[in-house]
C-alpha cells in the first residue's frame, strides 16, 4: 500500500511535506525492484538541489540507480543512519529509510507531483 | 557429482605459526642495512604468515580444488570463450629465454621475442583485415581505451574538436560505455531492434557532427551477426565518425569476416578468449588493437620496428610524436602473447575451422534446447546464443539464477546469466569448439532435466546448489559491512631476524 | 584442427539436428560482399615442429648475461613451489568468480592477496589487481581527482617514466592536468618546487612520489605527504613491494593511496608482462578504489565464504558512470604474489631486501674502484646511478663482454640532460659476487681503453 499523504515522482521518489520542508525517500516499489540496498550516497547538508536533477545514488548488490530531486531546495538534513544501515531503505522505506530533508524553494512544485492513486497506477503498469 | 572439492580452507593467516618456513634465501651479513637511515625504515614488521613449504603447498592445492575450471569440466560461460587452453602454450611461456627476458633488455639481447611479436602482429592483422596492430594493451578493456583514445587523436588531428559523443547499443558490454567516459566522451545508448540486432535507423538518427565513434560488438552480445553492418558502417563514415568493433566475439568469425576489410576502423582482440590464453581466475588477458591505415600514426608506443637488415627493435621514446603515448609500462603482456602466438601457429589456415566448429556446436545446442527453453532469436546464431527461462519462471517461479545454481549440482559451470539485460531471464551459452559432442549432449540433457525439476520439484532447484563447497552466499551483508582483509594478525608482535 | 574433438560423423549429426546441409549455411547472414577470402597464414604446425620453432625463438634471446638491470622490473629468486602451484589448471583455466559456490579457491586466494598486501603496505584496502605499475599509478591518480573533485595531479619525476607517461595518456582522456615535479640536484623530489606548485593557484587533487625513486634513492615521503595534505591534496606513495619488508610503508608515510608494480613478488620478467598492478588505500577512500574487491561473508548455512563485493561500482553494472572500465584483471598474478609471500615468509622477504642491499653495497664499491662513482650521495636500497662518460657506448660494449650494465639514463629519461652520463644499476639477492667482479673488470677495461 502506498501512503496516501505522500507525493511521488515517476522515478519512484516520495515527498512528505512538513511545514516549509520536504522529507524525501524512495518508494517501497523502487526498494523492492533494486533488491537488497547496500549503499546510499547522499548530498551534504547545505547543498542546493534543482528539481529533476540527480542528487545521489542508491546501490543494491547487483544494481545501481540515480536519485532525482522531486523538488528544488537546500538540503537541511540527510539521514546519516543509512551510512551504517542502508537496509532501512528496504525495511522501512517511508519511515526510517528516509533520505533527505529539503527546505522547499517552491512549494507549488509539490502540487505537480503524482498523488498516491496516480503513483499506484504507474507501478501497476510496470 | 560435483567436480569441486569440499574441503574449505582456513586462511593462510590462521595456519601461521611463529618460526616456521625459511631456507629459501641466504642470510645477509649483519649490518647489511646499516646504511639505510632509521627514519627511512619500516617501524613495525609486516605481519605476514609463517608456514613450512609443505603447508603452503597443501593450502594452495586444497584451495585450488574448490574451483571449477575448464580443465575439470564444461564451462559454457557466454561472452567469455572458455575454450581448452593447450598445454604447449604454458610450456612455451616458461622457456627461460622468454620468461627470463628483462623488458628493458637491449634489442640485441631480445631478438627472439621481438621477432615473435612482429610475426604475431602480422598474423593478427591478417585475421582482422587491419593495416597494423599494437600488442601493448593489457586486456580487452584497455584495448578499448587505446582504440577510443586513437579515435579522439584522429579527430583532433583534423582540427575537428566538436565530436564529443560515442554511440553504443544497449546490449553492449559495460566496458564500452565505461571506456567512452574514461576517454572523455559522452555515451549515447541506442536501443536494440526487436530482432536483436542493432537498430540501424536509430543509429542513423543519432549519428551527426558530434559523433566521434560507434562501438559495436559483432557478432553481438546475443550471439547474432549484425546483418546490416555494411549499412551501419557506411552511415557512420558518411557522418565523419569512426567505427570501433569490440572483438570479444571474434571466435565466431575467424576466416569468415575480417572487420578491417569490411570497414571497421579499429578493433580489439581478447587473446584469452579467441586465442586460448588462460583466463587465470579473472586474468591476465591481453588486448591487442588493430587499426586501419588512418589510425596507424596514433598507435600507442612503443611499436616493434623492423630494421633494413632484418633485425628488430622497439621504438624509442618520442620517435613517433603522433602517438597517443603509453597505455602501460614496458612493452606489454608478452608472456600472454607467447601463448597466443603458439596458438595461432598451431592453427594457421585452420583458424576458420575453429569458428566453424564453435558455431556448429552453438547452433546444435540451440536446436536441442529449443523445445524446452524459450529461444528468443530463431535465426542461426554464431558461437553463442541466448536461451530464456522466462516461460518456466512464469509457470513455476523458478528463475534463471536457480537453474544456474542447479547446474552446479549436475557438475557444470553455469552459462552467463542476466546478460545482455535486453532478454528477460536470459542465459548466454557458449560451448566453444573444443567440447566433444558427448559433453555437449550431457549438458543439454542436464538443462532439460532441470526444466523438468522446475515443474515437479521446484524446491530442489530454488535451493540449489546442494553439492558445492558452500551454498548461496549473503552478498548483501558482504557489501554493507565489507570485510576486505584478514585482521587477525594486525598488531601482533612478530620478531624479525637480523 | 589441433585441439578440436569433432570428427566428420559428429559434424554430420549436429548439422542434421540443426536441419542444414552444410556449416556454410550458418554463415549466410554475413553479407556476401563482406565475406572474407582465404586466410593468408601458414598451414597448421604440428606440436613437434612448433615446439622446435618456439625453442629456437626463445634461444635467440640472451638471458645468460650478468644482469644489473632493474628500473622497474627486478630479477628475484622465486621458490619452486610458486610455479608448481600456479600451473594447476584449477587456477589458470577458471575465470572471474561469478559463481562463488564453485569459485571459493580463486575468491579466497584473492582475499588472502588483499590481506597480505594490506599487511605489507600497512593500508586498509587493496584492490584485487590492476594491469601493471603504470596502469595502477594512473588509476591511483584518477582516484585522487574523484575523491577531491579537483582536476590537477602533481607527479614527481622520481616516479618511473613509463608510469608518468601512462598517467599522461589516461589524464588526457579524462581531461585532467598533470604537472611534473622536478628532481633536485640530489636526485630526489624538489620539495621547494613542490611547495611552490601546490601554492600556484590551480587546486591539486593528488601528489605522487615513489620510494625508492626512479634513481633508487630514498625520498622523504612524510614531508612530501605533509605538503600535499596542507594544500588539501591526497598523497599517493608509489611502492616497490619487496622493499617494504624494510622501508617505511605507505601507512607510515601518511599516504592516502599506495600503488605500484607487484612483479618482484614471484612474477617472471617475461619482457614486460603479465605483471601485477597494486592499488591500495585508506578506509575512507574505499568507494573510490577501482577494480574488483573480494570480501568475507557467510553462506545460508553460516559457513564462512568469500564473494566479489561492492560490485555496483564496476563497469558491468555502472556502465558509463563506472570509476574505471577494468574488467579482466591480473588475478593469476595476484595469486602468484600470494603464494610467493606465503612461501618466502616475513623473514625470507626481509632477507631478500637486505641481501639485495648488501650486494648493492658491494657493487657500489666495485664500480667506484673501477672508475664509476655514484651520481648522487643520498641513501639508497639496492639500485643507484653511477657516472660513466659516454654511458650509452660503454653500455653497448659491455654487452659484448657478457654484462648487461643496467640501463643508460639517457635511454630511460632522455628529457633530463643532467643524467646523460648515468648508468642505472641494481643488485638483488640473485646477484653474485662473481657477477659483480665481472662487471667491474669489464668496466675497468672499457674505461681504460677510452671511448672508441
Amino acid at each position: 500500500m502506498v501512503p496516501a499523504d505522500l507525493r511521488f515522482t515517476k522515478e519512484h521518489e516520495w515527498v512528505r511535506v512538513e511545514g516549509d520542508e520536504a522529507v524525501v525517500g524512495i518508494t517501497e516499489f523502487a526498494a523492492h525492484q533494486l533488491g537488497d540496498v547496500v549503499f546510499v550516497e547522499l548530498p551534504a547538508v547545505g547543498r542546493t538541489l534543482a528539481q529533476h536533477a540527480t542528487f545521489g545514488v542508491v546501490e543494491s548488490v547487483k544494481a545501481v540507480s540515480d536519485l532525482f530531486a522531486p523538488v528544488s531546495g537546500d538540503v537541511v538534513a540527510a539521514n546519516d543512519a543509512l551510512g551504517g544501515q542502508p537496509e532501512l531503505v528496504n525495511s522501512d522505506p517511508y519511515g526510517e529509510g528516509w533520505m533527505l530533508r529539503v527546505k522547499l524553494a517552491d512549494a507549488a512544485q509539490v502540487d505537480g507531483l503524482l498523488d498516491a492513486a496516480a503513483y499506484e497506477q504507474l507501478t501497476a503498469e510496470a | 557429482m560435483s567436480v569441486v572439492g569440499e574441503k574449505l580452507q582456513p586462511t593462510i593467516f590462521e595456519l601461521s605459526r611463529p618460526g616456521r618456513g625459511g631456507g629459501k634465501i641466504p642470510h645477509p651479513a649483519p649490518g647489511a642495512l646499516d646504511r639505510v637511515p632509521a627514519s627511512a625504515r619500516r617501524a613495525t614488521p609486516a605481519a605476514l604468515p609463517e608456514l613450512a613449504e609443505s603447508e603452503v603447498v597443501r593450502h594452495f592445492v586444497n584451495l585450488s580444488a574448490l574451483n571449477y575450471s575448464v580443465d575439470a569440466g564444461f564451462y559454457p560461460l557466454g561472452s567469455c570463450t572458455m575454450k581448452y587452453n593447450p598445454k604447449l602454450n604454458e610450456w612455451a611461456a616458461r622457456l627461460p629465454g622468454f620468461a627470463g627476458l628483462h623488458p628493458l633488455a637491449p634489442a640485441a639481447a631480445a631478438q627472439g621475442t621481438l621477432q615473435m611479436l612482429w610475426e604475431l602482429e602480422a598474423m593478427l592483422a591478417e585475421v582482422s583485415g587491419m593495416a597494423a596492430v599494437t600488442l601493448q594493451p593489457a586486456a580487452g578493456a584497455q584495448g578499448e581505451l587505446t582504440g577510443i583514445l586513437m579515435v579522439r587523436a584522429y579527430h583532433r588531428s583534423r582540427g575537428d574538436l566538436e565530436r564529443t559523443e560515442v554511440l553504443v547499443p544497449d546490449s553492449s558490454h559495460g566496458t564500452n560505455p565505461a571506456t567512452a567516459s574514461m576517454a572523455g566522451f559522452k555515451t549515447v545508448t541506442i536501443p536494440s531492434a526487436p530482432d536483436g540486432g542493432v537498430d540501424v535507423e536509430a543509429f542513423r538518427a543519432a549519428l551527426g557532427p558530434r559523433t566521434a565513434a560507434i562501438m559495436i560488438t559483432n557478432p553481438s552480445t546475443l550471439g547474432l551477426f549484425e546483418a546490416r553492418v555494411g549499412e551501419l558502417l557506411q552511415a557512420t563514415h558518411a557522418a565523419g565518425a569512426l567505427a570501433y568493433m569490440d572483438g570479444a566475439n571474434l571466435n565466431a568469425i575467424l576466416g569468415r569476416f575480417r572487420p578491417g576489410e569490411a570497414g571497421f576502423d579499429v578493433m580489439h582482440f581478447n587473446v584469452h578468449k579467441t586465442f586460448s590464453t588462460p583466463h587465470g581466475g579473472g586474468g591476465p588477458g591481453a588486448g591487442p588493437v588493430g587499426v586501419r591505415e588512418v589510425l596507424v600514426p596514433f598507435l600507442p608506443s612503443p611499436r616493434v620496428v623492423r630494421e633494413a637488415d632484418g633485425s628488430f627493435r622497439l621504438e624509442r621514446d618520442g620517435e613517433r610524436p603522433t602517438s597517443i603515448g603509453r597505455v602501460r609500462s614496458f612493452f606489454g603482456s608478452t608472456g600472454v602473447l607467447v601463448r597466443a602466438y603458439a596458438y595461432l601457429r598451431a592453427h594457421g589456415t585452420a583458424l576458420r575451422e575453429v569458428s566453424d566448429d564453435a558455431v556448429l556446436a552453438a547452433n546444435y545446442m540451440k536446436a536441442r534446447l529449443a523445445g524446452t527453453y524459450h529461444v528468443p532469436f530463431e535465426r542461426a546464431c554464431k558461437h553463442e546464443f541466448v536461451a530464456s527461462a522466462s516461460e518456466i519462471k512464469h509457470r513455476t517461479g523458478v528463475r534463471t539464477l536457480d537453474i544456474a545454481k542447479r547446474l552446479i549440482d549436475k557438475g557444470y559451470h553455469p552459462p552467463t546469466i542476466y546478460f545482455p539485460l535486453t532478454v528477460e531471464e536470459g542465459m548466454l551459452i557458449e560451448p566453444t569448439e573444443t567440447e566433444s559432442l558427448e559433453t555437449i549432449d550431457r549438458f543439454v540433457d542436464a538443462l532439460i532435466e532441470i526444466a523438468r525439476e522446475a515443474e515437479t520439484d521446484p524446491e530442489i532447484v530454488t535451493s540449489a546448489p546442494h553439492d558445492a563447497p558452500v551454498r548461496r552466499l549473503d552478498e548483501a551483508t558482504a557489501a554493507r559491512q565489507p570485510n576486505l582483509r584478514w585482521r587477525g594478525m594486525t598488531g601482533a608482535e612478530r620478531p624479525c631476524g637480523n | 584442427m589441433p585441439y578440436g574433438p569433432h570428427g566428420a560423423d559428429d559434424r554430420a549429426r549436429m548439422l542434421e539436428t540443426i536441419g542444414v546441409d552444410s556449416v556454410d549455411r550458418l554463415f549466410d547472414d554475413i553479407p556476401e560482399a563482406l565475406r572474407a577470402g582465404p586466410l593468408r597464414l601458414d598451414p597448421p604446425e604440428p606440436e613437434l615442429e612448433l615446439s622446435a620453432r618456439l625453442t629456437g625463438l626463445a634461444a635467440r634471446n640472451r638471458t645468460d648475461l650478468a644482469s644489473f638491470l632493474g628500473a622497474g622490473a627486478y630479477r628475484h629468486w622465486t621458490p619452486a613451489a610458486v610455479d608448481q602451484m600456479l600451473i594447476r589448471g584449477e587456477w589458470y583455466t577458471a575465470y572471474t568468480p561469478y559463481q562463488p559456490e564453485i569459485s571459493q579457491g580463486t575468491l579466497q586466494s584473492i582475499y588472502e592477496y588483499q590481506s597480505l598486501l594490506a599487511e605489507l603496505t600497512a593500508m586498509d584496502v587493496v584492490s584485487a589487481s590492476h594491469y601493471d605499475g603504470g596502469a595502477a599509478t594512473a588509476e591511483a591518480a584518477l582516484m585522487t581527482c574523484r575523491a577531491t573533485g579537483r582536476g590537477r595531479i602533481l607527479v614527481s619525476r622520481g616516479v618511473h617514466p613509463h608510469y608518468r607517461q601512462t598517467l599522461q595518456t589516461y589524464a588526457d582522456g579524462a581531461g585532467l592536468l598533470v604537472d611534473d615535479v622536478p628532481l633536485s640536484a640530489e636526485g630526489t623530489t624538489d620539495l621547494a618546487a613542490l611547495e611552490a606548485m601546490l601554492a600556484d593557484g590551480t587546486p591539486v587533487a593528488g601528489v605522487l612520489a615513489a620510494n625508492p625513486n626512479l634513481l633508487g634513492l630514498l625520498e622523504d615521503l612524510p614531508r612530501v605527504g605533509g605538503l600535499a595534505h596542507r594544500a588539501g591534496a591526497l598523497f599517493v606513495h608509489v611502492i616497490e613491494p619487496v622493499s617494504l619488508a624494510v622501508l617505511a610503508t605507505p601507512g607510515e608515510t601518511g599516504a592516502d593511496i599506495a600503488c605500484g608494480e607487484g612483479q618482484p613478488l614471484g612474477i617472471p620478467l617475461q619482457y614486460g608482462g603479465p605483471y601485477l598492478g597494486i592499488v591500495a588505500c585508506k578506509e575512507p577512500l574505499v568507494r573510490q578504489i577501482p577494480g574488483r574487491l573480494v570480501g568475507l561473508t557467510r553462506d545460508v548455512d553460516g559457513k564462512r565464504a568469500f564473494v566479489m563485493t561492492m560490485r555496483a561500482r564496476e563497469q558491468d553494472i555502472r556502465r558509463e558512470r563506472a570509476a574505471s572500465n577494468i574488467c579482466t584483471n591480473q588475478a593469476l598474478l595476484a595469486l602468484a604474489a600470494a603464494i610467493y609471500l606465503a612461501a618466502i615468509g616475513p623473514h625470507g622477504l626481509r632477507d631478500v631486501a637486505a641481501l639485495g642491499a648488501q650486494r648493492a653495497s658491494e657493487l657500489e664499491l666495485a664500480l667506484a674502484a673501477a672508475g664509476a662513482p655514484r651520481l648522487h650521495a643520498g641513501p639508497y636500497l639496492n639500485e643507484f646511478a653511477v657516472r660513466v662518460p659516454s654511458a650509452r657506448a660503454v653500455h653497448a660494449r659491455l654487452l659484448d663482454r657478457g654484462v648487461l650494465a643496467g640501463i643508460p639514463l639517457a635511454d630511460l629519461v632522455p628529457d633530463d640532460p643532467s643524467l646523460a652520463d648515468g648508468l642505472l644499476v641494481c643488485a638483488t639477492e640473485v646477484t653474485t659476487p662473481a657477477e659483480i667482479a665481472a662487471f667491474a673488470d669489464a668496466l675497468r677495461a672499457e674505461l681504460a681503453g677510452g671511448v672508441a
